[in-house]
């Protein structure tokens, strides 16, 4: 459903020959690709194939002993968890990763935390500017609420919600924070038929409605190939394919990779 | 039945944030207040006063502060006795250095002192967390009890090693020292506690306190949106520690009008504990309950003692008080591990839909 | 420049010119040292096996001893009375148990430990009103446990080691190697540290959690008697000693929290550090830096080493 080839579009982040290791265990190595401005990037591979590792190396949450990673034409050794939100990358979880003793409008709210700045002393009147910036930003995430279709769960604590609605939750709080790249781990696991299409409805929508470039991983291929522009395969640390989904279908070292081969 | 919320309509993002968004909330806590500040001064007996509500009131502002800490930013602290202490000394040396400052401003101001202390030992929580900072604030508490009693200087050099609270007035009437009314000593009080819980309410319901909450819940995913751990960590280490001085110097001041370093030992640091795990951690309300009930507990227990004449002795009266506490708090973790607040907000939510059960 | 010197210099001199004093302060540290190695080993069994880090283990002790002298008291011969004590300490276990853990499986760690305050200041007022709030002798001598000390001419001068001391160190090293064999070679050892890992799981391949408590709150209340004996003959047994329990805070976190050999190291490390605070220190800021040099100590070790003397690099993941 999307174009097949690769639209010519600038590039928002690349990564160039990262290295991560744990102790003797590495996790990734000498792994390049790039992601481009308003495209739908899938990371794909088997289980242990590096691809949670990747996205935490992307916003700064890894530290890769090796490897630049060049975010908006400037590079650098290693990101940190702040600069990459500041810079506009947010993230989903594999397990979700809710605050979970507050309501679903305050962890989206929460996710406004970067945008809000009022200081400590009309904080603690809740008054003027405060109160005025609380609105303007409520005014936001209810947006946000209604994109997602979560308008009657907003008071729910998180904990109380349904995993499938836990992660619309999530997702409005990456969303809340207006990313430039939204990197997606897993956004469908665990769901049913009828959950993740709306959740494919969602990253579509997301994509195209606020021009956000997505970076996902996902294990349901038929998902990968009809919502990504582009396709990386990880397997084992390293990529060993890149391309569109239909290329990446083809790739002999993906189908090894994915089914097996005798070495 | 009167506590319904309908025909209340939310036409603005603005009321819908409010604090208390519910009318019949609203003119509860009008209620309160006004009996807090012209019935009770105007009726209640210097006991009541004295031994009852004053004690209750500076205990609860202490268990806020360290429900900002350990309830909201989850960052559990065995040290709040030692941050009142600061409080406490920090006024005493301000206020016989400048006895001419109003002893009100000198109250407030040994917060900020508290405060520079409790941000210093705050800083490891950058690297530990859990237990491991518990460690770090045991290190305050024993350090800061340490100096208490060795750091003369503190004490102005009196022989008690105790401080001494001088007379001091607010609008021409003495405030601290033998000649302080009750009343008015409950109304400085008051007006402190009432001051500083409006503003730990606006605190934690915005900006700040969401991203304390965060913090507690899931300090990684935190850290991806954005929020710097560090300052919002110690941010909540700083006002802890400033409402915990500030009821430290209100303790000592208004309420024991003098006090030895003892006063602010582990086993206060422990019970002002206690309040916030029974009252409910992450709730202000629930520091209220919690200071009323553990403060409450013994005096209730040695007045049935009394009522009926048993021939007890108050130690064991005292021992069967640390039996319920302990059992409390144990049936508190099992019931309800959210504390007083907790079924305050359920009984509420049961009254909404009353009489039907949902 | 003077204090410079009397802080970085002068303690050394001193322990140049009197190399006895040396040796006995450093004695005393490491026997206060085996003691919290002691107290830091009834946590560690509770830990590594439940994930509860268990404040009452100081109640715990002073309870155990308590019982001890009580029922000696009471005319019971002295190792009948040990073997009542070790009953009460096994019907704790039950009760614990029972009325507190079983109620709380599957709540978060904070939560448990939490009600382990819960359980010390119920075992405080229980105590104290079983066995009143006075300070008991410990009944060494019925025991059987040497006292005396043997005095030891080194550089010139005397340095003395108490019977009792040596007797400690010899009955904790016994029973550090007979846990260790417990934990590393039993089923119930597996068990135990399955359980600590995860209650669900744990559950979930069949182990009774109910019957895996009872065990390790039961060898914890055996290690709280064993230091309750061992404390309670170099002093007297008084409720005081369980503020002693928040020493053990320090020791875990220089050993970690599961390591049983860590807990040794590290109660050793504090109790000789110190001792040689405050003998060599301590004079310069005032003498009772003891109350919170332990602390301090493990507070700058954790700056430098967050996971602890043997703890492994904790890896996020998210």
């Amino acid at each position: 459903m999307t174009a097949p080839e690769v639209k010519p579009r600038d590039v928002l982040l690349s990564v160039e020959n990262v290295s991560l290791s744990f102790g003797g265990v590495k996790a990734i190595s000498g792994v390049s690709f790039d992601i481009r401005k308003g495209e739908i990037r899938a990371i794909i591979g088997p289980n242990g194939a590096g691809k949670t590792s990747m996205l935490n190396v992307i916003n700064g949450f890894y530290q890769p002993q090796k490897g630049t990673i060049t975010f908006k034409g400037e590079p650098r050794t290693k990101m940190r968890p702040h600069d990459a939100a500041t810079g506009g990358i947010a993230r989903t979880f594999q397990n979700v990763a809710l605050f979970r003793g507050m309501s679903a409008l305050d962890n989206i709210m929460a996710g406004r935390s970067l945008k809000m700045n009022k200081n400590l002393f009309w904080q603690l009147l809740r008054y003027g500017p405060a109160m005025k910036e609380e609105v303007a930003h409520r005014r936001h995430v209810e947006d946000i609420i209604d994109f997602l279709k979560i308008q009657e769960i907003r008071r729910t604590p998180v904990a109380r919600l349904p995993y499938g609605l836990q992660k619309r939750v999530e997702l409005g709080r990456a969303l809340a924070m207006e990313p430039e790249l939204l990197l997606l781990d897993e956004p469908m696991a665990g769901m049913n038929l009828e959950e993740k299409e709306d959740m494919s409805r969602f990253i579509l929508d997301v994509n195209d409605h606020y021009g956000t470039t997505i970076a996902l991983i996902e294990h349901d291929m038929g998902v990968v190939m009809d919502l990504s522009d582009r396709v990386v395969v990880l397997d084992h640390g390293l990529k060993i394919a890149d391309g569109t989904p239909a290329e990446v279908m083809k790739n002999q070292n993906v189908i090894d990779a994915y089914l097996g081969v005798a070495h | 039945m009167f506590y319904r919320e309908a025909g209340q309509f939310k036409t603005s993002y603005e009321v819908d944030a409010a604090v208390f968004p519910i009318r019949q909330d609203r003119i509860g806590i009008a209620l309160i207040l006004f009996i807090a500040f012209v019935v009770i001064p105007l009726t209640a007996t210097d006991f009541v006063i004295s031994v009852l509500l004053v004690p209750f009131l500076i205990l609860s502002l202490a268990a806020i502060g360290l429900n900002i800490l350990t309830g909201y930013t989850g960052l559990l602290s065995l040290g709040t006795a030692g941050f009142m202490g600061v409080g406490a000394f920090a006024c005493y040396k301000l206020t016989t250095y400048f006895p001419n400052v109003n002893i009100v401003i000198w109250i407030f101001v040994s917060g900020f002192f508290a405060s520079a202390v409790g941000v210093l030992f705050g800083l490891p929580s950058l690297r530990i967390k859990g237990f491991y900072l518990a460690v770090a604030t045991l290190a305050a508490q024993f350090f800061l009890d340490w100096a208490f009693i060795r750091v003369q200087w503190l004490t102005n050099y009196n022989t008690s090693g105790a401080i001494e609270v001088p007379t001091r007035t607010l609008f021409g009437m003495p405030l601290t020292g033998p000649n302080a009314a009750p009343e008015f000593r409950y109304l400085v009080v008051l007006s402190f506690v009432a001051a500083m819980t409006w503003f730990a309410s606006n605190l934690v319901h915005g900006r700040i306190g969401r991203m304390w909450m965060a913090v507690r819940d899931m300090d990684l995913a935190a850290e991806l949106i954005g929020i710097r751990l560090l300052p919002t960590k110690l941010l909540a280490f700083a006002i802890s520690s400033f409402y915990c001085g500030v009821a430290g110097a209100l303790m000592v001041f208004l309420w024991y009008g003098s006090a030895e370093p003892a006063v602010f030992n582990i086993d206060q640091s422990f019970t002002i504990l206690f309040m916030v795990i029974i009252g409910g951690l992450g709730s202000l309300i629930g520091s209220f309950f919690g200071a009323g009930l553990i403060y409450g507990l013994p005096i209730i227990m040695r007045f049935i003692v009394n009522l009926f004449g048993w021939q007890i002795t108050p130690a064991t009266v005292e021992h069967f008080t640390f039996m319920t506490v302990g059992g409390l708090i144990i049936l508190f973790l099992i019931i309800e591990p959210a504390g007083l607040a907790r079924l305050w907000q359920i009984a509420k939510q049961k009254l909404r839909v009353w009489p039907f059960p949902y | 420049m003077d204090l410079a010197y009397k802080i970085l210099i002068d303690p050394f001199m001193q322990m140049g010119s009197a190399p006895d004093l040396l040796v006995q302060t450093l004695w005393e540290g490491l026997v206060a040292g085996v003691l919290y190695s002691l107290i830091a080993l009834g946590f560690v069994l509770i830990f590594k096996a439940s994930g509860v880090f268990n404040f009452a283990q100081g109640i715990m002790v002073v309870f155990a001893a308590l019982t001890l002298v009580g029922f000696h008291q009471l005319g019971v011969p002295a190792f009948l009375a040990l073997g009542l004590t070790i009953t009460v300490m096994l019907g704790l276990a039950f009760t614990v148990e029972r009325v507190m853990l079983r109620p709380l499986v599957n709540q978060p760690d904070i939560i448990l430990f939490m009600a382990t305050f819960g359980l010390t200041y119920f075992l405080i007022g229980f105590g104290e009103f079983v066995f009143g709030g006075n300070p008991k002798k410990m009944i060494t001598a019925d025991l059987y446990l040497p006292s005396g000390a043997y005095d030891i001419k080194m550089f010139g001068g005397f340095v003395s080691l108490q019977k009792i001391d040596i007797a400690a160190a010899v009955i904790v090293s016994i029973m550090v190697v007979v846990l260790a064999i417990f934990f590393q070679k039993t089923r119930i050892g597996r068990a135990l540290r399955a359980v600590a890992d995860s209650h669900k799981a744990a559950l979930s391949v069949g182990i009774s959690l109910n019957q895996i408590w009872v065990v390790v709150w039961f060898a914890a209340g055996i290690v709280a008697l064993v230091t309750g004996i061992m404390w309670g003959a170099r002093s007297e047994v008084s409720f005081s000693l369980q503020i002693i329990a928040l020493k053990a805070l320090p020791v875990l976190i220089l050993g970690g929290f599961t390591s049983i050999p860590g807990a040794i190291v590290g109660g050793l490390i504090i109790g000789i550090g110190e001792k040689l605070g405050e003998f060599y220190w301590g004079p310069l800021l005032g003498s009772g830096i003891e109350s919170w040099l332990a602390y301090v100590i493990a507070l700058i070790f954790l700056l430098f080493r967050p996971q602890g003397l043997f703890g492994d690099k904790i890896i996020e993941r998210i």
